[in-house]
């Protein structure tokens, strides 16, 4: 993961609320095994309208997506997070979001910025009035900005997140450096394996 | 000691270590795995030169992506083909035991684990899925993951966890004759809303859980990410244990017992206390439908389409003319009266032996109404053998429904089960959003009965319309 300090872009006011994440990258996409390539299929029952905001010409190139209550709820699929960074999304603004889209978010650098709805609204005027409107996201210092308009928010992250998102930091590489605890724990812990279950070909020993 | 949770022991029972600032590293006692959400993973293992730690607790399956055709038929969609079998080879490559497609006991991850006696009560169990929540009906925390997640599972058999807070979901007082499970879990996502249960472990108590069968338990705790929350939990109790006695993965004879007595500790203690308490009132529950494009969209079926004039927030407004607009509804239609393209009675909420019994009850005797197509897709392949065993496959036959091979199928349309834009369903399964079920497709949530018996009237029906 690239390590994330301050972003700066347009942005774009999704303004729809319970956007599932069948509804950011339909079912259909997740039979490829490749990891790129998603973004071609973000939001894609929508992107035929030619009234969708992501058609809208103002808005393209936009980097930070401004989306309404409960963004990312439903389906765990990481397709999703993967479909909105290789459209070229770096964070999403939103009053609240489904929590493992939330997690998802986080493995991958994309950043999560939860705000009060009444400062997502503020902010979505802010860009429908002007859609040039720079926005900042300082993930060190938790602020979000519209520095033209002078307006500003704080915003709050789990310190872990914070740091990984900072540092680019692996977590499997991070959970690794326990080895010895998860060691000491399994000799400890008592709780059944699949061992004796099943045979090399996957039929039950006991039936 | 203090007076702990169900939640809360399962949580200190598998603390690998919480180092001050960082979350807690949790230990994962059973991961489930399947073709869609795993090969990045796999991947990301390959690349960075790394093993599955732990292949005994790991079991992969066949499911999101299979088509529902005979199995002698090839899988005809190439990408599909190449996802299914990327899973077999990932199996092999990382030893670990895999369910592919046509499998004696292959089918839908949730439906398999609980049946093979793999999920069992104190365990820590994730899988790269929503409705992992599933198996919380066994006294086990359970939770859907990310792919990055799979991948650090895969690698270390621990996860980095914030700890959720708990909410007791007390189900007061008995349902009455007719409310099956599948409505006893839509009136809790309706009451919740689709984020009400957002950082929460949900644990469902009070005497309407403790009635259902294990089956019942699992429908309910599924739906418990359709209010947000990542798990849902039922203590254990006899029904819990009657049930996994016998079972493959359990211990046989007089080790079934010791651990037995071990699992009857899953339970929360007596004045625990919850972060949030819900109380719901079982006995004004009765049949419902969802009417819109989230789950907590629910009506009664004896009830009438919505209106967006119903709600103040102006919010709440604006997602119901929404959700109205592209169900194609009018405010103030009565349920009973919109009528079914497509009826779909499977799916990891609704597809086990006892689901498709009540349905094939409904059923026996009667037609599917003309211009409905109406499908049964088993859970798993012990699930379609035993309906076969009992001869239900017959009476769904015979009435005019498809009787397919195990997926999950129609629940999320990757495999070629899906609606036509504009079709109408009646499903049993767990989400009714935007183009779920094939691009256009309009989904309404119900329980099995209530899906057979609009199957045979063409229109949402309770069985009572049919059988009498």
């Amino acid at each position: 993961m690239k390590p994330v300090r301050v972003l700066e872009g347009r942005a774009v006011p999704l303004e729809r609320s319970d956007v599932d994440t069948d509804q950011i990258i339909p079912s259909d996409w997740l039979k490829r095994v490749e990891r790129t390539g998603f973004g071609r299929g973000l939001f894609s029952e929508w992107r035929d309208d030619p009234g969708f905001v992501l058609n809208d010409q103002r808005y393209v190139g936009a980097s930070i997506l401004i989306a309404g209550s409960r963004f990312g709820t439903g389906s765990s699929r990481e397709h999703a997070v993967w479909a909105l960074m290789d459209y070229g999304f770096e964070a999403i603004i939103a009053p609240s979001f489904g929590d493992i889209f939330r997690n998802n978010s986080s493995k991958q650098g994309l950043v999560i910025v939860q705000l009060p709805s009444s400062d997502v609204e503020e902010l979505n005027a802010l860009i429908r009035e002007d859609s040039t409107r720079l926005v900042v996201v300082d993930v060190d210092d938790l602020r979000v900005e519209v520095p033209e308009a002078g307006w500003q928010r704080t915003f709050s992250l789990d310190p872990m997140i914070r740091e990984r998102l900072l540092n680019g930091w692996d977590d499997i590489g991070l959970t690794m450096r326990r080895e010895s605890a998860i060691t000491t724990f399994e000799r400890g812990h008592v709780s059944p394996t699949l061992t004796g279950v099943f045979d090399h070909e996957g039929h039950a020993l006991a039936q | 000691m203090p007076s702990t949770t169900l939640f809360e022991k399962l949580w200190d029972e598998h603390v690998v270590a919480s180092p001050e600032g960082e979350p807690t590293l949790l230990y994962i006692d059973l991961h489930l795995v399947h073709e869609v959400t795993s090969p990045q993973a796999f991947d990301g293992l390959r690349l960075n030169g790394r093993t599955v730690r732990r292949p005994d607790r790991t079991l992969a399956t066949a499911d999101h992506n299979v088509p529902t055709d005979p199995i002698s038929t090839p899988v005809k969609d190439p990408v599909s083909r190449r996802q299914l079998e990327a899973l077999e080879e990932n199996c092999e490559e990382f030893g670990i035991t895999v369910f592919p497609r046509g499998h004696e006991n292959q089918g839908i991850v949730h439906i398999i684990g609980p049946e093979l006696g793999v999920t069992q009560p104190g365990m820590t169990i994730v899988c790269g899925d929503s409705h992992t929540s599933t198996h919380g009906a066994f006294g086990a925390l359970a939770f859907g993951i990310g792919t990055s997640e799979v991948e650090h599972v895969l690698a270390t058999q621990t996860l980095p966890q914030q700890k959720a807070k708990s909410m007791s979901v007390t189900l007061k007082g008995k349902a009455p004759e007719g409310v099956s499970a599948k409505d006893i879990a839509l009136a809790i996502v309706s009451r919740l809303g689709t984020g009400g249960g957002a950082g929460y472990v949900l644990e469902y108590r009070g005497d309407a859980i403790r009635e259902l069968s294990m089956e019942g338990r699992m429908t309910i705790c599924n739906m418990s990410i359709e209010a947000g929350a990542r798990a849902g939990l039922v203590a254990v109790d006899e029904v819990t244990i009657d049930y996994l006695r016998g079972r493959p993965g359990v211990p046989q004879g007089i080790d079934f017992d010791e651990a037995a007595a071990r699992w009857r500790r899953y339970v929360s203690d007596d004045d625990a206390s919850f972060d949030n308490e819900v109380v719901i009132d079982a006995r004004e529950l009765t049949p419902y439908v969802t009417w819109g494009t989230n789950p907590a969209q629910v009506v009664a079926l004896s009830g009438r389409v919505p209106s967006p004039d119903d709600y103040d927030d102006a919010d709440e407004k604006a997602a119901t003319a929404r959700s109205l607009a592209y169900m194609d509804l009018t405010p103030g239609t009565p349920v009973r009266s919109i009528p079914v393209d497509v009826v779909f009675i499977g799916s990891c909420t609704n597809s086990r032996i006892e689901d498709l019994r009540a349905a094939a009850h409904v059923a026996q005797g009667h037609r599917v109404a003309s211009g409905v197509r109406a499908l049964v897709v088993p859970g798993s392949h012990r699930v379609k053998r035993q309906a076969e065993d009992e001869g239900l496959d017959q009476i769904f036959l015979s009435a005019g429904f498809e009787w397919r091979e195990p997926g999950c199928s129609m629940c999320l349309g990757m495999n070629p089960d899906q609606l036509q834009p504009g079709q109408r369903s009646a499903s049993t399964s767990n989400r009714n959003f935007e183009g779920r079920q094939g691009r256009g497709g309009r989904t309404h949530l119900v329980s099995p009965v209530v899906a057979a018996a609009t199957a045979v009237k063409g229109r949402f029906a309770t069985p009572e319309e049919v059988t009498s």
